[in-house]
């Protein structure tokens, strides 16, 4: 009966979940807005949104700021707000926030055949609200409820070019594997609660402990589960949707897709294995309660064949769009790294590269965006002598790239330093033999891009007048960039702040 | 015959089994949408017995509760997106949604 004890909440723990409250609010308040201004003044919307993130962040940003130790739970045993929550809330809202200032200004979604545009913007609030709870479920019910919230919400999101062929395909194999795959999880959840009888990540840890569960019954589970929540962040071999999804839906949605739910799901990763199913919770041994299964094997196999053929398959992309979505997915296969052993030492190196991710990943894919709204295309050969059309973007995209191939002085190499360390610490070798080989590849291919925009020299006749890009999108651009060079010098407290994000992660209520 | 909880999770098993084959074997987008309601309804039948005979509370009842809700909201979403598509490209079959290719 643990779910129906639902006791009166405190007010602290209340009020440690008023981002979320303002994020439901900005949502309802929005949509409403926009049903009063029927679709016509879009700025009604946009602005309520973008108030509403603001605020919301500003609160998450006091309480990562307040790093307050204990852990208040939300809505009896369903949702927890810890130090991690505190973390991903405040990446979640960031990324909403820069996505839709950006949208403003992109024709794919203000363009004037759009209808409705209004919905983008509290579509976006809605989905930051469900990532957030991703982060904070602690009870199968939330787990499921919180990744089927993110999903419905991508599924239209993705679709948002009704009349485009390329949209709604994309939303069509966005919610047939999307569907499928939270089904599979679900039977995989049914089973963890029958051989445990709880439904909460602590009932079902204590009775893994209790010894109740039977081996082969709990790996299926396990397996199942891990289905489910591979397809949410793309990881090979549940990535054939990612690329597709991508490249069809508007621009500025593939970039928040790209980080958004991506981190959700390793933030919901993290949570559930790490505190039902890492015994111990010793961070020093990591040791899984699965036994007689290498299960770290299976997740450093599943991580290097996602480096590897992502990487592969980018190397021939000739549509920029395209070659992003696959470096997303290699960069999966980066994260998943440091989730093989369950350590501590893994889970901050995980939480860091995702703060640093989001900054490069959001800056390439609003490049994109931008430069969609002067040439109406992706595709590599039309970015040849784009670096000197527009001087100051491109310079700024040269940076993204160089952060995300992982070379010095940017975050990126930061970033890929802490995960290297934390899988060397634990001795696995050929994991990062792979992921720094697999490093290399990918320089090639984002360098392919920096040649097309500066090195290649343009078509006779070719289009070579300046590009200017709107305020708001150099302002973005530029918020985005200064973290990215920032990060890679000077990056200890930012390092502190993943640190204590996983140490104040609950595992025992 | 005593009907106990390896009959539910036979039940369960077998319909989990047939949505997956629909999923993977049906051409047309609202097939294999079928396929994935049976597949939900077998983790349903699942966590009902499991309340049932394992946990003896209600909790599973409460979820699957929950997750029939979501089937519907999901059924929206995905038959609007079905609709789209038929107007788009003139008929629902998934496999002719082939634009975006590498």
């Amino acid at each position: 009966m643990e779910l129906l004890n639902l006791n009166i909440p405190s007010w602290s723990d209340m009020a440690s979940w008023i981002p979320e409250a303002v994020l439901a609010g900005t949502f309802l308040v929005a949509l409403v807005g926009d049903l009063v201004v029927r679709g016509r003044r879009t700025w009604l919307p946009f602005a309520i949104t973008v108030f509403g993130l603001v605020t919301a962040g500003s609160y998450a940003v006091a309480a990562v700021l307040h790093a307050d130790p204990t852990a208040h739970s939300i809505m009896g045993k369903l949702m927890v707000v810890d130090g991690m929550a505190g973390f991903f809330r405040l990446l979640f809202i960031f990324t909403g926030l820069a996505t839709v200032l950006f949208a403003w200004t992109s024709e794919e979604i203000m363009g004037h055949k759009r209808e409705n545009k209004g919905e983008f913007y509290y579509l976006t609030a809605l989905m930051t609200l469900a990532m957030c709870v991703m982060a904070e479920a602690r009870d199968l019910l939330m787990l499921f409820l919180s990744m089927e919230g993110v999903g419905l919400v991508s599924y239209v999101m993705a679709g948002y070019m009704r009349t485009s062929l390329r949209s709604t395909e994309a939303s069509l194999k966005y919610v047939i594997f999307g569907a499928v795959s939270s089904a599979i999880m679900l039977y995989g959840l049914s089973l963890l609660y029958g051989m445990t009888g709880s439904l909460t990540f602590a009932g079902i840890r204590a009775g893994l402990l209790a010894g109740a569960a039977n081996p082969f019954g709990l790996l299926t589970a396990a397996v199942l589960i891990l289905v489910g929540m591979s397809y949410k962040i793309a990881a090979v071999p549940f990535h054939y949707w990612a690329p597709d999804v991508y490249e069809g839906a508007p621009t500025p949605i593939s970039a928040l897709f790209s980080v958004g739910p991506k981190a959700a799901g390793f933030a919901l990763m993290i949570r559930f294995f790490y505190t039902t199913l890492a015994a111990g919770n010793d961070p020093a041994t990591g040791s899984t309660l699965i036994a007689d299964f290498n299960w770290p094997l299976l997740v450093a196999v599943m991580s290097a064949a996602t480096m590897i053929y992502a990487n592969l398959v980018a190397l021939r992309q000739t549509n920029v769009k395209r070659l992003l979505a696959y470096s997303s997915i290699s960069h999966v296969g980066y994260i998943l790294m440091g989730f093989v052993l369950l350590t501590g030492q893994g889970l901050q190196a995980i939480l860091f590269y995702l703060l640093v991710y989001t900054f490069m990943n959001l800056g390439a894919f609003f490049f994109v965006v931008a430069i969609n709204n002067h040439l109406k295309s992706e595709d590599l050969q039309d970015y040849v002598g784009l670096g000197f059309r527009a001087p100051w973007a491109g310079a700024m995209m040269v940076i993204f790239l160089g952060s995300l191939a992982g070379i010095p002085p940017f975050a990126g190499f930061v970033g890929k330093l802490y995960l290297f360390t934390a899988v060397m610490d634990k001795q696995w070798f050929w994991l990062v033999i792979v992921a720094a080989v697999n490093s290399v590849i990918g320089l090639y291919y984002y360098f392919k891009v920096v040649k097309a925009m500066f090195l290649t020299r343009p078509a006779e006749g070719a289009d070579t007048s300046p590009l200017k890009l709107h305020w708001l999108q150099y302002t973005v651009l530029g918020v985005l960039t200064v973290p990215t060079l920032v990060l890679g010098i000077y990056f200890g407290q930012f390092k502190a702040l993943a640190d204590q994000a996983i140490a104040l992660m609950t595992v025992h209520m | 015959m005593n009907v106990g909880l390896p009959h539910f999770l036979t039940v369960g098993a077998i319909l989990f089994a047939l949505g997956l084959f629909a999923v993977m074997s049906r051409r047309n987008a609202i097939g294999i949408l079928m396929g994935v309601e049976l597949m939900l309804n077998a983790s349903n039948i699942n966590f009902v017995a499991f309340s049932r005979y394992v946990e003896h509370a209600v909790d599973g009842q409460i979820m699957a509760a929950f997750v029939i809700v979501l089937a519907a909201a999901e059924a929206a979403v995905a038959l609007a997106i079905v609709l789209a598509m038929y107007r788009n490209f003139g008929t629902a079959n998934a496999d002719i949604a082939q634009r975006l290719k590498r």
